[in-house]
């Protein structure tokens, strides 16, 4: 069976570390070594825009100056408020969405396609056209159709972008409006996949419709409900695109900066190369930590499934 | 089949060489996408003439200007020959080894004293006071003012305006007088008394707080000793900062998004009396094509005096060589085009602002455009922001503070005392403090 183009003598082991090997290499060099470096610059001085300027070893003074800095943890806590808050809202939306849809009826797949539609946009784009939606005066869509009432109340425009109360509001509906499908889909496909006969059996016994959904629906379809949160989790607090463009740059203020919009600006606008790589990964850790308890509550949710 | 291969590898040859050939002849000038980034390409068209060599002037747009720059010299890209950047670049990009050093072929090739002397310290020296150049200035820019004739000379508009502060209406002089007029224009929903700089992207708020804060007498800090606490954070600075956060009151509702755009938008829209800009976009106002119901109504002055003194944030650019660039020689031999007093004469008279001190001088100049008389009374007043290595850090502080001032998230004082903190923290963090 060997192939002709093949060195004769290889054994099985050879065989299969050619077919890894280079793999491994754009592994190292692509993931591995980065993951190193960062690490290494992030105890020291260096600014990558200024390459005349060796790195300079300062220990562990960029994560003390991070960590012992109160607008860093404002940054966390806002992203924390921006996940929770949009991370819920989506699964409440996505999952109602996937029960509704979750039964026979006209164009049923072409509304499935439309409600996905969102999600398939780029970030970017969308971040720019809410922008248009929600401008501060009445050349906003929301606040122009808002108008009668907020006048009727002798109220000003609502400042969705420009209103550090309403900004961060902002940013959810925009995130919700996209994500919530993708909450959906996976609930949707979670649904699909609970066997019929188990309704069929409950509706036998007379089960009440809260009873099948409590006890059939949700334990089945919970796995894939946590892969989902998992998923949105890591996304949302990766928060970047939507805040750069909507509220140009987590502003206004500080009301929508976000840890990875701090980052970026650490990053490539200051090129403090060596504090963002400490700020990168102080992020990871807390992303990893996350993902952990995830993964440990899927792997009980399974047990009991 | 074999004999079908050469054909496409023939071509492919034939369109590397192409390639390089075509890059071989044009010289490449990234520049930010406006207005006077086309005019230099009309300019150019001058010098090809002469020798033969095309030029191209990339436009990038504004909000990604300075990080496409910036990565393209992180990775030493030889994309452009020349860079035309803010004042504020000059020192990260000289220090960083991005720009070639020019003090020997200005001194040979380009008579200095022809050049406005403060807009060769702002966009070519670098540190500042030391001789060593690194550009040559291109288009030199300030903030000023546009504003509605037709509401300031109206009669009805006047005689109200004496009997609620009891002296003439005009164009403001001092920022009291440019603080009451924006309140007796503001008459919301549809007329708002001013549209300034209160963005949070980039350097928006920046550019326009800090002309207020040295007028007030307070200053970024102490150049010589790099010490800032007592300077941005003193009493001057703090009545600068809450007359700046007052004047949102008489702006239209979405001001605190406003940068140059922005604010010529709303003028434009006719919602303002009076926009503060860069005059390199007031052509914008005076365009009918561009601004159909106020172009024949505007007005233009020099941004107002304080109680402690005259200053203005200077703007516009730089023209540097890109120490990665192939093409330095020829990069040079445009520049030294570039600064002839017949070229500067052209450029003046295409729309560019230039930086020759006769051009500018010259009633050519002074006529070309019904704002140029306010640009050239400015001069004199010209400030810049920090231009070392760590600006960027150093405005991003003063951007999101001073933006939560005005938005109403901070106090001022609290705002000021971040500031002075931060900035405090990336001197000594960059070694300015040690021995």
């Amino acid at each position: 069976m060997r192939s002709e183009g093949l060195p004769k003598g290889l054994n099985d082991y050879q065989i299969k570390m050619m077919f890894i090997t280079p793999t491994m290499i754009l592994l190292v060099l692509m993931n591995i070594f980065p993951l190193l470096w960062s690490l290494y610059l992030s105890f020291h001085r260096y600014k990558a825009s200024l390459p005349t300027r060796p790195a300079k070893f300062i220990g562990l003074r960029n994560y003390s100056r991070l960590l012992s800095d109160p607008e860093v943890w404002e940054y966390f806590q806002t992203t924390a408020y921006f996940v929770v808050l949009a991370v819920l809202i989506q699964f409440i939306i996505g999952f109602g969405l996937a029960l509704l849809l979750n039964r026979e009826f006209a164009y049923k797949g072409m509304i499935t396609t439309l409600i996905l539609l969102p999600m398939m946009l780029s970030p970017v784009v969308v971040g720019l056209f809410w922008r248009f939606i929600f401008a501060s005066d009445n050349s906003g869509l929301v606040n122009y159709f808002l108008s009668p009432v907020l006048n009727t109340l002798n109220m000003q425009p609502i400042g969705w972008t420009t209103n550090p109360k309403m900004a961060m509001i902002a940013v959810v509906i925009v995130d919700t409006w996209m994500w919530s499908p993708f909450m959906m889909l996976i609930s949707l496909a979670g649904l699909s996949a609970i066997p019929k006969y188990l309704y069929e059996a409950a509706d036998v016994d007379r089960a009440s419709t809260w009873f099948k959904f409590r006890w059939i629906t949700l334990p089945l379809v919970s796995p894939l409900l946590l892969i989902a949160l998992l998923f949105r989790t890591m996304d949302a607090f990766k928060m970047f695109d939507i805040v750069y463009v909507l509220t140009r740059e987590g502003g206004p203020g500080t009301a929508t900066e976000t840890v990875s919009m701090n980052l970026y600006k650490l990053a490539f606008r200051n090129f403090n190369t060596g504090k963002a790589c400490a700020m990168a990964y102080i992020l990871l850790i807390i992303i990893v930590a996350l993902s952990n308890i995830y993964v440990k509550y899927l792997n009980q949710v399974k047990g009991e499934a | 089949m074999r004999s079908k291969l050469w054909l496409p590898v023939v071509f492919l040859l034939v369109l590397g060489l192409c390639v390089v050939e075509t890059q071989g002849e044009t010289l490449r000038v990234a520049w930010a996408e406006w207005a006077p980034a086309d005019y230099l390409q009309e300019l150019s068209k001058d010098f090809t003439k002469e020798t033969g060599i095309d030029v191209e002037i990339v436009q990038i747009p504004w909000p990604s200007f300075q990080n496409k720059i910036d990565l393209g010299f992180v990775g030493k890209s030889d994309s452009y020959d020349i860079v035309i950047g803010d004042s504020q670049w000059l020192g990260s990009n000289s220090v960083g080894g991005h720009y070639v050093k020019l003090t020997d072929w200005i001194g040979k090739n380009v008579d200095v004293d022809s050049i406005y002397g403060p807009a060769m310290t702002a966009f070519a020296e670098y540190p500042k006071g030391s001789k060593e150049y690194w550009a040559l200035p291109a288009e030199v820019d300030a903030n000023g003012y546009v504003y509605r004739k037709d509401l300031f000379e109206d009669p009805k508009e006047k005689q109200a305006f004496k009997d609620k502060y009891g002296y003439e209406l005009n164009v403001p002089e001092t920022y009291q007088q440019l603080r009451d007029v924006s309140e007796f224009f503001t008459r919301p929903p549809d007329l708002y008394g001013i549209a300034t700089y209160f963005s949070k992207e980039y350097d928006g708020i920046t550019m326009g707080f800090q002309q207020v804060m040295w007028s007030f007498g307070g200053s970024y800090g102490d150049p010589d000793t790099y010490k800032v606490k007592g300077y941005i954070n003193n009493d001057d600075s703090l009545k600068a900062l809450e007359y700046y956060k007052e004047l949102i009151k008489f702006s239209p509702p979405d001001a605190p998004n406003y940068y140059w755009q922005e604010t010529l938008d709303a003028y434009k829209a006719g919602k303002v009396a009076m926009a503060m800009n860069y005059f390199a976009f007031l052509p914008g106002a005076v365009d009918p094509a561009q601004n159909p119901d106020y172009h024949d109504k505007s007005g233009f002055f020099i941004a107002p005096k304080g109680p402690k003194g005259h200053y203005i944030s200077i703007g516009g650019q730089g023209m540097s060589i890109s120490s990665y660039s192939k093409r330095q020689q020829v990069a040079k031999d445009y520049m030294k085009w570039f600064i002839q007093k017949p070229v500067q004469e052209k450029w003046a008279m295409l729309g560019g602002f230039t930086p020759h001190k006769e051009v500018l001088q010259s009633d050519v100049f002074l006529n070309a455009t019904p704002f140029n008389k306010a640009f050239a009374a400015s001069f004199p007043y010209l400030r810049d922001f920090w231009a070392i290595p760590e600006y960027a850090e150093l405005l991003d502080v003063c951007q999101t503070n001073w933006n939560a001032v005005v938005v109403g998230s901070k106090s001022a004082k609290e705002a000021l005392d971040t500031i002075a903190n931060k900035h405090e923290e990336i001197f000594e963090d960059a070694g300015y403090y040690d021995e």
